[in-house]
């Protein structure tokens, strides 16, 4: 388990970073908290020629209160932002979400965006940005950006819509809106294991966001009805996720969890603190 | 009586069974530990890197290690042919022509199964030059599932052999027919019981050496034992056991048993360093760890108990199937025999049938494992003592109770000739009800069902076997064998003390401890018997065969440390003591009898005379001439012993398989979740009489410490393999191991029978809750369920799906067809559709053009026609960061112009194996346009499937996508229209998948 041979480049601007990453492409591979990056290095699953280090990039590491949103820089850790003292006024779904990412230890590595840019079908935080109508900031060579919705953004297993020379700078989360209730839940087999399925729920009066992680082979979001209609469309909306099964959970039950967690998560029933607390390890 | 008892232990200074703080902690948690890594390596170390076979069972056709044997700091490479030039397949326990060589040499039978070792100037660049090494595989049929492995017409495993089934005995004691002939209720039940591993947290340990002038190797390994295999592995290096120097560590990051796997390892660096001419060091990684080290047993069990109206058990029938993976490695069959005498657990059952057939499959061959066959055995007996309670209507405790060893007993000869040394089973049954506070649990139930929860509570008795009888394995051979080979009985235990000039102490045990605290014990014992301070004695658990004590018992194993070993330094102490009181009584004129020791101090009972010990025990070093003339001089005792109760099975196969035997009595109260199905232990109580303890402390850890273990066998933990074979539990992430979140606090109670058979009456206590915790909480998951068929791990998905599922249909339209799935198989299948533009017969014949292909298949470097419609490809396919670059053939097939054709592709990579077919139908479709249909399945095997089961869906599905989405690209020039399925998914979602 060791990996096979990388140059490995720091830079400290975020230019310089570009412009690695246009020389290099697709050879190249960005890191930063190194929580899921390394162990593919490790078990060489993948083999880039270069690692790109974006942790002494200064600016990438900031924690920003704009108009509408929180933009979360990608040098930001999964720690620093579940400690960030507004979070759970400003984005409360991330509040309740955060802590069911990993453990202490690699939330005190691991990055915001990082997770973002990997991807995995079953992270919260692809899960909550995608919920919550967040946007990906991508830049390039001489400063050029783009910003791409989360719905576009995560494309399938591992694969988004970032460009081989493109830098994840940072991910915008909405605030919290005036009106709405923000829950989350989560079934995992252990406390930080990869969730077999999530839920996170903006539910306002007239209607629900719900998003699932876990099930399909990205996070999915889907609005539903309130009241005698929910049910009808909590199935359709697990059938419609294409449930696989795997040597943890079948496909059986992750659309059974989706329909009775999702009802609960949304008529309230679902008491938070079992989840939140219980799990903050 | 035991000589603990005796009135040759003068003065109890209070130092066994005094709860005393671990003397090795202090080291270990300031990262002061000396593990096998941390050693010093000599000069010139090279370093190893094993090559392992992707598939579960293949034929190897060639083997070309040209390109490694140039890569930059490859020193060499061993292979199959050095292994059968230098070597000779290990010894195996039953008489069948198998050969298990140390690396491949004709056919692989497991994945992860060494084929070659490529030996380098560090671990980085060996890893590199195993891309170097090209093996042909030729793969076979797979016999996974032990049932179907021993059906008609099951590929065999061994050839030779002709069966799967390579050792097959029956054994018949009492007269159980006439039981079952006359029996009032017959109760049934068939388990299953799964594959794991106690999973230490250090991996194995290999630093070779091998002296060109003596041939000998001399191998420092953190092997934990039985040396009973240090012979294995003389006759497979082929030199006389005084030429294979085996050394251990100081200390060890844990075994469990799993570290007896090591020795093949042993052989196959030993031959690495012969072939490169230097020292080699291998340090086996986590993936390595669990794919291909070693593990417990699955098995399969019938069992049918003849039982009274009133629950008492007359009879018992088993029939087993053990699972021991593609190889019998010594020492199994032994999880089956570890058990045999005492198969009728706690009970007082006289009838008794067995039938033991040990199987073959393509999986990692199995060896010890913390609890060695008796999470089997208890599985099966104590989930039938709860079906017998349900069918016959009765309390379950009720029906253990009746059935227990009757107080006053002991040493009861069990049915199948265990002769359990001591207890008072009624006796303990009844302190645990009093003292776990079951009443009150029985209050939780009820009150639980009343507000409509799911609650259960599970029992379980057990006997908890240690120190085990080295000839309990010949009970696999036949009466008739065992006579040809001689009789093997006994447990030899050893233990040296030497005392210095200054009259420091050092002790030695040959016991190779993993953790558990032995130096602790050790120094307990003899600060006890020689009345000096704990902190003056030095305790060396290293093992070294070319110049310590030891012999074939010697080792970590069959929780054999605190009866037979702590009783062996006993004894050496003793002799030590004696000689001093001998030394004493002559200086002072006084007899022998009335010297004592204690306080640092030799004394004279009930007299003036005293000195310090250091005087006393240094007069053998400084002024041996003053000695009496029975003194030889210096002062050091090394104690051999051997219980005399481990006779050899006799005719009848009758074995007394352990000396000691302990009694544990759990219970726990489970609640489920009735919408997830999870498991919540709201209490566990287990109450142990393990003889007398030498140190509660170190009792109560190995109690918490098999708990932990004996809970993540029954909610979690499994090693699962694919129909294919393939192992997919390859990481942390996938093979899932309870951590302090999820294990409770259980409640230990603890009472003390000590053995008559050891020298402190103390028995084994380390491995119980491995045997009793898995059951114990199927039981509970069982009566809260009230269900009959309970399969470990009970995960929240399992048992929910037990729960049934009501679910409604799925709407029209929504979501795809579920197609046949193979729950935590490896086997991808899906349907797809794409329009391309163009007609069926431009497509058809354009997957027929190397040039549409090459440009088709994602990441092709390099497309060579090899045949007709059949290519060699050097393509890289991956989904985001995880790639790898495959060499692949691929071919088209049943060609069925223009309307179908199968394209199929197989190929390997660093990463494993992959192959798959595609049935292509093209239907036109209006507009010139062209539908293409798609059913594929494909499989993967090796590392990626090990490490990649959560995503080989959604994965596989999006490679293959690609290939028709280029195709269609390639045709129309244009991006692809969305797939038919993602045209539903827009219509009724109004979304749709952007890929």
């Amino acid at each position: 388990m060791k990996p096979a041979a990388f140059d490995y480049a720091r830079p400290t601007t975020r230019r310089e970073a570009c412009d690695l990453l246009f020389d290099a492409g697709d050879a190249a591979r960005i890191i930063a908290g190194g929580q899921s990056l390394m162990a593919v290095l490790n078990m060489r699953l993948a083999e880039p020629r270069l690692l790109i280090d974006i942790s002494a990039i200064d600016d990438l590491r900031t924690i920003e209160r704009r108009e509408g949103y929180l933009a979360v820089g990608a040098g930001v850790t999964q720690a620093e932002l579940l400690e960030h003292p507004t979070l759970a006024d400003e984005v409360p779904l991330l509040a309740q979400a955060m802590p069911w990412i990993g453990h202490a230890q690699t939330r005190n590595r691991g990055t915001v965006c990082g997770s973002i840019a990997h991807a995995d079908p079953s992270a919260e935080l692809p899960l909550c940005l995608l919920t919550l109508g967040g946007e990906v900031v991508l830049e390039t060579r001489k400063g050029k950006s783009r910003r791409v919705a989360a719905g576009e953004f995560f494309q399938g297993v591992l694969t988004t819509a970032r460009r081989s020379d493109e830098l994840i700078t940072e991910v915008r989360f909405p605030l919290k809106r005036p009106g709405r209730a923000y829950r989350f839940q989560e079934i995992a087999m252990r406390h930080g294991d990869f969730a077999i399925v999530a839920l996170a729920a903006v539910i306002a009066d007239d209607a629900v966001e719900l998003g699932v992680g876990g099930v399909a082979d990205r996070p999915v979001m889907r609005t539903l009805p309130h009241g005698e209609k929910l049910a009808d469309a909590l199935n359709e909306f697990a059938w419609s996720l294409n449930a696989q099964d795997d040597a943890h959970a079948s496909a059986i039950y992750r659309r059974h969890l989706v329909r009775e967690l999702g009802i609960r998560l949304i008529d309230g029933e679902t008491p938070q603190e079992d989840g939140a607390n219980a799990r903050q390890v | 009586m035991n000589a603990f008892e005796s009135p040759t232990l003068d003065k109890r200074s209070g130092h066994i069974g005094k709860r005393q703080t671990r003397v090795e902690d202090d080291a270990l948690l300031r990262g002061q530990g000396r593990y096998g890594d941390d050693l010093a390596t000599p000069p010139g170390t090279l370093h190893a890197a094993v090559l392992r076979s992707p598939h579960a069972h293949a034929r190897l056709t060639s083997l070309d290690v040209s390109r490694a044997l140039a890569m930059p700091g490859v020193h060499g490479v061993l292979t199959g042919d050095d292994v059968k030039r230098w070597a000779q397949p290990f010894p195996v326990g039953v008489r069948q022509p198998m050969d298990h060589w140390c690396v491949a040499v004709d056919k692989v039978r497991y994945v992860g199964e060494p084929v070659a070792v490529v030996i380098a100037e560090n671990r980085y660049l060996a890893e590199d030059a195993l891309e170097g090494v090209c093996v042909g595989y030729e793969p076979l049929p797979v016999a996974v599932d032990t049932e179907a492995a021993i059906a008609d017409g099951a590929v065999i495993l061994h050839e030779a052999v002709g069966a799967n089934v390579v050792n097959d005995r029956r054994f018949c004691y009492g007269d159980p027919q006439t039981a079952f002939d006359t029996a009032e209720r017959r109760v049934s039940l068939k388990v299953r019981f799964p594959r794991s591993s106690c999973t230490p947290i250090e991996c194995y340990f290999v630093l070779a050496q091998y002296d060109v002038a003596s041939g000998g190797y001399d191998v420092t390994s953190n092997f934990q034992g039985p040396f009973a295999l240090h012979s294995v592995m003389t006759r497979a290096l082929k030199v006389p056991g005084n030429l294979l120097r085996l050394r251990t560590p100081p200390d060890s990051g844990g075994s469990f048993g799993i570290k007896q796997g090591v020795f093949p390892y042993v052989v196959m660096m030993g031959l690495a360093a012969r072939k490169v001419g230097a020292p080699v060091k291998w340090v086996e990684d986590r993936l390595e760890h669990l794919q291909a080290s070693s593990s417990s047993t699955n098995r399969v069990t019938e069992v049918e108990a003849a039982v009274t109206h009133d629950g008492r058990v007359t009879a018992l029938r088993l029939d087993q199937l053990d699972d021991c993976g593609a190889y019998l490695r010594a020492p199994e069959p032994a999880t089956f025999y570890r058990m045999h005498g005492n198969l009728t657990g706690a009970y007082a059952i006289r009838h008794l049938e067995v039938r033991n057939r040990v199987v073959m499959t393509n999986k990692t061959p199995t060896g010890l494992n913390r609890g060695f066959g008796g999470p089997q055995v208890y599985f099966a007996l104590e989930r039938l003592m709860q079906r017998i309670a349900t069918e016959l209507d009765l309390d379950p405790l009720e029906v253990i109770r009746r059935n227990l060893i009757p107080s006053g007993s002991f040493p009861y000869r069990a049915a199948a000739g265990a002769l359990l040394d001591s207890g008072d089973y009624p006796k303990a049954v009844a302190l645990g009800i009093e003292e776990g506070g079951l009443a009150e649990l029985l209050e939780r139930r009820k009150a639980a069902r009343r507000a409509g929860r799911l609650y259960g509570i599970g029992y379980t008795v057990a006997v908890e076997p240690s120190i085990s009888n080295m000839g309990y394995i010949t009970t696999a051979m036949t009466p008739e064998e065992r006579r040809k080979a001689g009789p093997k009985n006994g447990a030899v235990s050893t233990a040296t003390i030497s005392v210095g000039p200054l009259g420091d102490i050092s002790a030695h045990v040959s016991s190779t401890p993993q953790g558990q605290g032995h130096r602790t014990v050790v120094a307990q014992v003899i600060a006890e018997v020689l009345g000096v301070p704990l902190e003056s004695i030095s305790v060396n658990v290293e093992l070294d065969t070319g110049k310590d004590a030891w012999s074939i018992a010697s080792g970590n194993y069959s929780s054999r440390f605190s009866g037979a070993v702590a009783g062996a330094v006993y004894n050496a102490a003793l002799k030590i003591k004696q000689r001093l009181a001998v030394i004493a009584a002559e200086q002072w004129g006084v007899d022998a009898e009335r010297v004592r020791f204690g306080e640092g101090r030799v004394f004279v009972d009930g007299g003036d005379a005293s000195a310090s010990f250091h005087r006393i025990a240094g007069a053998t070093h400084w002024s041996p001439g003053t000695l009496p003339e029975s003194e030889s001089g210096g002062l050091r005792e090394t104690a051999f012993w051997t219980p005399p109760e481990l006779v050899a099975p006799d005719d009848n196969d009758l074995i007394n398989s352990s000396l000691c035997y302990g009694f544990i009595f759990d219970y726990c109260g489970v609640e489920i979740d009735r919408i997830t199905g999870a498991v919540r232990i709201d209490r566990y109580v287990t109450l142990h009489d393990a003889g007398r303890m030498l140190n509660p402390d170190l009792v109560d850890g190995q109690v918490r410490g098999g708990f932990a273990q004996g809970l993540g066998v029954a909610l979690m933990e499994e090693f699962a393999y694919g129909d294919d074979g393939s192992f997919i539990s390859g990481t942390f992430a996938d093979y899932l191991v309870p951590t302090a979140v999820e294990v409770p606090e259980p409640l230990i109670l603890h009472m003390e029978t000590p053995s008559p058979f050891t020298p402190l009456g103390a028995k084994g206590v380390g491995e119980g809750n491995n045997m009793s915790t898995p059951v114990c909480v199927a039981n509970g998951v069982a009566d809260a369920l009230g269900i009959k068929d309970i399969e470990l791990p009970l995960t929240p998905s399992k048992v929910r799906t037990l729960m049934g599922f009501d679910e409604p249909p799925r709407p029209e339209g929504v979501g795809e067809e579920v197609a046949k799935q193979t729950p935590g198989g490896s086997l991808l299948t899906a349907s797809d559709s794409v329009e391309i533009p163009g007609t069926p017969r431009q497509v058809f014949d354009n997957l027929l053009d190397p040039d549409t292909l090459a440009a088709i298949i994602p990441g092709c470097h390099a497309l060579e026609l090899t045949g007709e419609n059949a290519y060699r490809a050097d393509v890289t396919v991956g989904v985001g960061m995880i790639r790898a670059r495959f060499d692949a053939r691929v071919a088209l097939r049943d060609l069925d112009p223009p309307h179908a054709l199968r394209l199929s592709g197989a190929g390997t990579s660093s990463m494993g194996s992959a192959e798959g077919s595609a049935k292509i139908r093209l239907t036109e479709i209006e507009g010139g346009k062209t539908r293409l249909d798609y059913d594929y399945e494909a499989s993967v095997g090796g590392k990626v499937a090990s490490v990649g089961g959560r995503m080989l869906q959604s994965a596989s599905k999006m490679i293959i996508a690609q290939i028709f989405t280029r195709l269609s690209r390639h045709l129309g020039g244009a991006a692809p229209k969305a797939s038919l399925w993602q045209r539903i998914k827009r219509l009724v979602t109004g979304k749709g998948g952007q890929s």
